[in-house]
């Protein structure tokens, strides 16, 4: 009998200290990305072992169905304790404009991390005198990927301007390579257009499409549509029906020579494909962006209302410190935010990416949630087709910022 | 009176409750449909937005906005998606019921052999369809079994139109359409007698026509010409649906081709009418009731469909987008909750064109009886 009443008061006494903690990280990171959070989530326990972590994932590349379910419940008043976001405009532009987040400044003061992430990053996830997220890890944009030794038998070398890149397409189609660019769906196709446009913008020029000083229908963005069509020339025609991985795959089979995308196709291609990074594949700035890194981040922020503010922050402390972010970032194939993490604990193309995030110029990604708020670009999509249906750059130009005032794009 | 009170009191929680849920919130959409919410987006997911009216602004803009030219476009898929879609489920369910109708060996298997795609979702067809249109693969190797070279057709990735139009002509067709629709009307009103609807029919045929005549064909609604036309790329989409719902069709069919009493077709034979003249005069006037059920079924599932696109071709893909598809992007995407609003009552309104009618005629015959 009293073992029972022991037994009853022991479930009771866990079960009310579980009540008092409670954390729920809501995300989009499942099957490749899954165990780089759970990493992260069983240091957190370690540290806060009486804390009950709910791991809310919603599986979809991008995050495009997690970001609606999101939606749903912020607006019902049920905010998750922290949530997963593209650092930078996507949610300042949403959230932050919104009223919806807690400036997380003095957390940055806290703990030293003006000093330890870059100058470029803490603009792009500042606002209005506030800091709004921490970010977790770093992917670049603008890389060409390519297998050397193909390039060897086709006797070119990686471009290193879109100039000689159109001309090097030239000479692979008359070697009888029908596409010597792979490209996939829609988003990796706005994917190469930002490329195209930091080459040919330079980094302030990009910088200045989304503060509002450059019309996108000045006729040097107008020009940026015009090399993307010749670019598109030495494409793959059916683009539309292939995931980026597909599009990956056709440079490895050497269907194609290049491929313009993010550096998890490093993680790609080293760890599903069992490839050497820099032997069995190689990599370059895309053409015309050597110099210039063009950075996306997943970070975390802290909503409002969140139930567990106190836990909350802990999770941010974890996320932003250097032990959080290279346990986090070897395992999900991207770089650390912060300027001091280990460099042995990544592969060859993380040290070279490593080594261009200390040195090069940063600039934001559009597609990845940057520098444009989600109003701006889920619509450029459709700028994209009026461009691919059309094939007429005024019109796309005309439209893109037709819609960059619609959403008050710099203000 | 107690039995009426009963009656009452049973069936109040299911009126509150269809009230608030379905019609309240139709309603609701209906408002923030008529405001900027999404427009401003320091307000768009604010914890209190504030909503500011706007009256048909946002259906202003989908239909001769600048950049909602991809909802145009939507809405053209949509046209044509269901066209083709009604047309192909119901010719080959048609030939698919009257071949089992015979009586051939197996008849039980066929039968469920081709009913069976209705059992699945337009998720798993989407997908089982994704593969089989591969450009490299499935579809396009069949050719290779016969010894011929395969097919190079890019089946949900092409970018071909055909049946291009200037939007700015839209309602100049539309006025054609239907006033020549409204003269055949008051034609055939005119040789059944019906005075008064010959007179409405005429009427308003004969004002749409002066329209299209005179002013129609000066209306702009774009101060540029924007082509739309039938996306090839939906060709693909409609094989997949008609898959999927032709079975369905099929079984309706031959319901309707086994009612039919034996003294009919024995009188038919009788009187020398050969098989065609027999299907020709004799069965596929019975079967009308048949097509036009199948109709409003098949109407309203090919104005609501998502999923089987989704699955197929993914939802930024525009040659094979449909307004359901764009709502979703517009509202929970891009965060334009009041466009968002505005397409799902235009789709409703789409619907209830189709439902409706079929409804109220349903309704006048039991009243009949």
């Amino acid at each position: 009998m009293r073992k029972w009443l022991w037994a009853i008061g022991m479930v009771l006494g866990l079960s009310a200290l579980a009540q008092t903690g409670k954390l729920e990280i809501f995300s989009w990171w499942a099957g490749d990305e899954g165990p780089a959070l759970e990493a992260l989530i069983r240091l957190y326990k370690q540290r806060y072992p009486n804390v009950e972590v709910i791991n809310a994932t919603v599986t979809g590349g991008a995050g495009v169905n997690a970001k609606a379910v999101l939606k749903t419940r912020m607006l019902g008043g049920d905010p998750p304790d922290s949530f997963q976001v593209h650092a930078g405009m996507e949610l300042i532009g949403t959230w932050v404009v919104a009223d919806r987040m807690e400036d997380l400044t003095g957390l940055f003061r806290q703990e030293g991390w003006l000093q330890a992430f870059p100058k470029g990053l803490i603009d792009l996830i500042s606002y209005k005198g506030g800091i709004w997220s921490v970010p977790v890890n770093i992917h670049r944009s603008n890389v060409m990927w390519y297998i050397p030794a193909k390039l060897r038998e086709w006797g070119v070398n990686p471009p290193r301007t879109w100039a000689e890149f159109l001309s090097t397409c030239e000479t692979l189609k008359r070697k009888g390579l029908q596409a010597p660019l792979a490209l996939g769906e829609n988003w990796t196709q706005q994917h190469l257009w930002e490329s195209v446009a930091l080459a040919l913008l330079g980094a302030d020029g990009w910088n200045n499409l989304w503060n509002g000083k450059l019309k996108f229908t000045d006729p040097k963005a107008v020009a940026v549509w015009e090399t993307f069509g010749k670019v598109l020339d030495c494409a793959n025609k059916d683009a539309a029906g292939l995931s980026w991985q597909q599009a990956v795959d056709r440079v490895v089979q050497g269907q194609a020579a290049f491929n313009i995308m993010g550096d998890w196709a490093a993680g790609y291609m080293a760890t599903t494909l069992k490839l050497r990074p820099g032997t069995d594949f190689a990599w370059a700035p895309s053409p015309g962006t050597s110099g210039i890194f063009m950075m996306l981040s997943d970070s975390f922020g802290l909503p409002k209302g969140a139930k567990n503010r106190q836990n909350t922050l802990n999770w941010l402390r974890l996320v932003g410190s250097k032990e959080g972010q290279d346990t986090f970032n070897p395992l999900k194939g991207s770089i650390a935010a912060r300027l001091d993490s280990d460099p042995a604990k990544y592969n060859a193309y993380g040290q070279s990416a490593m080594k261009d995030w200390k040195s090069n110029r940063i600039v934001g990604s559009l597609v990845h949630g940057a520098v444009a708020p989600e109003s701006f670009m889920s619509q450029f999509g459709t700028v994209m087709e009026i461009f691919l249906q059309s094939k007429n750059p005024q019109a796309a130009a005309n439209a893109a910022q037709a819609i960059a005032n619609q959403v008050g794009l710099g203000r | 009176m107690r039995d009426r009170i009963t009656a009452l009191l049973v069936l109040l929680p299911s009126l509150v409750a269809v009230g608030i849920f379905v019609y309240g919130f139709i309603g609701q959409n209906l408002w923030v449909s008529f405001t900027d919410w999404g427009k401003n987006p320091a307000q768009a997911l604010a914890l209190r937005p504030e909503l500011q009216f706007v009256g048909l602004e946002n259906y202003r803009e989908l239909f001769t906005g600048f950049v909602e030219t991809r909802f145009r476009q939507s809405v053209i898929n949509l046209v044509f998606f269901t066209l083709f879609f009604m047309a192909g489920s119901l010719g080959l369910g048609l030939l698919l019921a009257v071949a089992l109708d015979q009586g051939p060996r197996g008849e039980g298997f066929f039968r469920t052999v081709f009913l069976f795609p209705m059992a699945l979702s337009f998720v798993v067809t989407g997908t089982i369809w994704r593969w089989l249109l591969q450009p490299q693969g499935g579809v396009n190797v069949l050719p290779t079994l016969l010894g011929l070279p395969p097919l190079a057709f890019p089946w949900l990735t092409t970018r071909e139109q055909v049946l291009v139009f200037d939007w700015n002509r839209l309602p100049l067709y539309t006025a054609w359409v239907v006033g020549l629709v409204l003269l055949y009307v008051a034609w055939r009103a005119h040789r059944e007698g019906e005075k008064r609807r010959r007179f409405w029919a005429l009427l308003s045929g004969g004002v749409l026509l002066l329209w299209a005549l005179t002013v129609g064909s000066r209306v702009h609604l774009l101060p540029y010409p924007e082509p739309h036309g039938f996306s090839l790329a939906l060709v693909g989409v409609i094989l997949a649906a008609v898959w999927q719902m032709s079975g369905y069709t099929m079984a309706l069919y031959l319901a309707g081709l086994r009612g039919i009493p034996v003294e009919v077709l024995e009188a038919a034979k009788v009187d020398g009418a050969s098989p065609w003249q027999t299907y020709r005069h004799v069965i596929l006037p019975l079967l009308a009731p048949i097509t036009l059920s199948a109709m409003i079924v098949l109407g309203h599932i090919a104005l609501k469909i998502f999923d089987l696109i989704f699955a197929m071709a993914g939802l930024d893909y525009a040659p094979t987008d449909v307004p359901a598809i764009y709502m979703y992007l517009l509202a929970f995407r891009g965060n334009q909750f009041a466009k968002g609003a505005a397409i799902g009552i235009l789709l409703l309104l789409l619907v209830a064109g189709v439902v409706i009618p079929y409804l109220a005629s349903q309704l006048r015959k039991e009243v009949r009886r």
